[in-house]
């Protein structure tokens, strides 16, 4: 099997574009959250950045022509962020964005969790957390069976490394040495019952996948200079490994209320919080309020349970 | 054909020994390995894949007990193993699908099918890629390994899923007709195989079109409507039951899901009576997709035969069939009792 490997970095979009970009998929969430009545806010401000760089400067894309075989390939692991996937795809040509206004009603394209069925532009569907990386390993495999220099990105979510069938992929990736697969976990912290470490452990995370075959960074997830860095990187990277972005970013980052909150993993922002958190937005990330989550590595003595002690 | 053994050499090497090809003349106690789909199954695939640059073969660490690695040997390029990983394995051939690659991904039917319902349904029914999922010793044909290695279950799972079309493959000519027609079939796809030698039905490559039934036998008393493993013993049961004044049809219902209802309606109105035999659980499979069918058409007499409802004993696969009169003299014995009792 030949191994294509690409070394061509992103477009060199200014940072200004980028930052105009990561507020446009945070207002359109709240836009179209209020057409559904319910969204998924908090998990999809988290990864605004990394789907702005994604989009915008990194992937080579031909959104005229979405079906072109040797096009980047991005897998949205973790569905329930497909309500800022989806206004990107229109922003870019992909569909014409007064579609959106239909989003979750009767017999719309676009529901919660994107269906690649009814969705141009998108590589594959989801929803089923756990999934998005194996389907990325095969499309990894694809290129190099067709000897095609493609990348093939898949955003994960922090609480669905829980699902067992991530490792099965993380496993298979480092053996088959899928160098043009690039997994990026948007690491906000929490999952829907609370804080990942509290629920299920899921750090030291960059050891977790180094000791898979992976190579590994480790950057924030909300600096655009950084996330640029770390893409701008891969492209150098020509170890023969698949490739690990860990994003530390904040779940609901960009609104204040909702940053780091457990309250607003579904929420619907009506009448006067739908305007205050719109005005919010429109101002840009401000500093972070809250002191970052402290990752405590796990402890090596078995943790007891609560009906135990 | 020898069938009360199982041993070793059935189960995990493809019913010998060593890597023995099937252009070898040679044969497995007295059968031509020409005629055993344990030895069509990769060779036919990696013939298809020699005109076909989209074919790509996986398996989950049964390379030799599915014979996919003789598929390996001959384009290892396109082949992947992606070890004891059913999920990972399903759910990255629909990644493989989505680029325009056709997978073929084989392991045991009780790891494919009931391991793999969710990755069948989700990354392969529901945005309609073009996976065949390959689930070989299917029913209890894998014997005293036990319930854990049955699969008594999966057609009915898998054939109330949208868009993924279910066949069961009947012996190594029918086999080599559904991987030859699956090349260019639209959707997902669930091929249930036996235990890999199946005795012979079809002497020569038949003809079919997937949700068009075959029929084998005339009959103006009752029809059989069968699948799989259960079609030889049907046809060797109704030749008995001739010869008791008893005409029966015999339908190979390949295609669970889509199912022929042309061909059931023609049972109705022609024999005004139905048995289905299958190596399944009673509940949830042919006999029940059957029955679904017979909601809309005509009341006639119509009976169920399979696997009750609980886990089989352990046995071997002959003993097995005959203890749940799963053979040619249990189906002539259940078709005596149905039609008597009218």
């Amino acid at each position: 099997m030949s191994r294509t490997v690409r070394e061509d970095t992103g477009n060199n979009v200014s940072f200004a574009v980028l930052e105009d970009r990561a507020k446009f998929i945070r207002t359109e969430t709240v836009r179209l959250s209020r057409i559904a009545g319910a969204g998924h806010y908090s998990s999809t401000f988290s990864c605004a950045e990394l789907l702005s760089v994604l989009y915008y400067d990194q992937m080579r894309i031909e959104p005229a022509e979405p079906g072109w075989p040797e096009r980047d390939r991005f897998v949205m692991s973790k569905g329930h962020a497909a309500i800022g996937l989806y206004p990107v795809l229109a922003d870019l040509g992909y569909f014409d964005p007064s579609e959106l206004d239909t989003y979750t009603r009767l017999g719309s394209n676009y529901g919660d969790h994107p269906d690649m069925k009814k969705v141009k532009g998108l590589d594959f569907s989801s929803g089923s957390l756990g999934h998005g990386l194996s389907i990325g390993v095969g499309m990894a495999l694809a290129a190099r069976m067709t000897a095609r220099d493609y990348r093939t990105y898949v955003l994960l979510g922090d609480g669905e490394l829980s699902e067992g069938q991530i490792w099965e992929a993380a496993n298979s990736a480092g053996h088959f040495g899928l160098q043009n697969l690039i997994a990026i976990v948007d690491r906000n912290g929490l999952s829907i019952d609370g804080h990942t470490e509290e629920i299920m452990s899921v750090e030291p995370l960059g050891d977790r996948f180094a000791a898979f075959g992976w190579d590994v960074q480790r950057i924030d997830g909300h600096d655009l200079p950084s996330i640029r860095t770390a893409f701008d990187k891969l492209a150098r990277g020509g170890r023969g490994k698949p490739q690990v972005i860990i994003a530390d970013t904040v779940k609901g980052r960009g609104v204040e209320r909702m940053e780091m909150s457990l309250d607003w993993h579904v929420g619907n922002l009506v009448g006067e919080d739908y305007d205050d958190v719109m005005a919010e937005l429109e101002k840009g990330l401000q500093p972070l309020m809250l002191a970052p989550l402290t990752l405590e590595p796990p402890t090596l003595e078995p943790r007891t349970l609560e009906t135990e002690q | 054909m020898t069938t009360d053994m199982q041993d070793e050499s059935e189960i995990f090497r493809g019913t010998t020994t060593g890597s023995t090809r099937l252009r070898d003349p040679r044969s497995v106690r007295g059968t031509p390995k020409t005629g055993m789909p344990a030895f069509v199954l990769g060779e036919e695939l990696a013939d298809i894949a020699d005109h076909d640059p989209r074919i790509v073969v996986a398996t989950a660490d049964l390379a030799s007990a599915n014979r996919t690695n003789d598929f390996r040997d001959r384009h290892p390029d396109r082949f992947v193993n992606f070890s004891i990983a059913e999920k990972n394995m399903i759910t990255a051939a629909a990644g493989m699908a989505s680029t325009g690659l056709i997978p073929y991904v084989a392991t045991f039917a009780s790891f494919a099918a009931i391991l793999g319902a969710e990755a069948i349904r989700t990354d392969c029914a529901y945005p309609m890629q073009k996976v065949r999922i390959l689930g070989s010793h299917s029913g209890m044909s894998m014997g005293f390994y036990g319930s854990s290695h049955h699969a008594l279950e999966d057609l009915g799972m898998l054939r109330c899923m949208a868009d993924l079309t279910v066949v069961c493959a009947t012996d190594a000519n029918h086999l080599r007709a559904i991987l030859r027609a699956s090349v260019e079939h639209p959707n997902a796809m669930y091929i249930r195989l036996g235990r890999g030698r199946d005795p012979v039905v079809y002497d020569e490559v038949p003809k079919i079109e997937f949700g068009r039934a075959l029929r084998l036998r005339e009959g103006s008393d009752l029809t059989i409507i069968t699948c799989g493993s259960q079609v030889r013993a049907s046809l060797d049961a109704a030749d008995t039951l001739a010869k008791q004044g008893i005409s029966v049809r015999v339908v190979d219902m390949f295609t669970i899901d889509q199912m022929d209802t042309d061909e059931i309606r023609a049972a109705v109105e022609d024999t005004g009576a139905i048995l289905t035999v299958e190596e399944h659980n009673i509940t949830g499979g042919l006999g029940s997709a059957v029955a679904e069918e017979l909601l809309d058409l005509p009341r006639i007499r119509s009976r169920k035969h399979g696997v009750p409802d609980k886990y089989v004993e352990v046995g071997p696969p002959a003993a097995l069939y005959a203890s749940y009169r799963l053979d040619a003299a249990g189906i002539v014995s259940v078709s005596q009792e149905f039609l008597n009792q009218a």
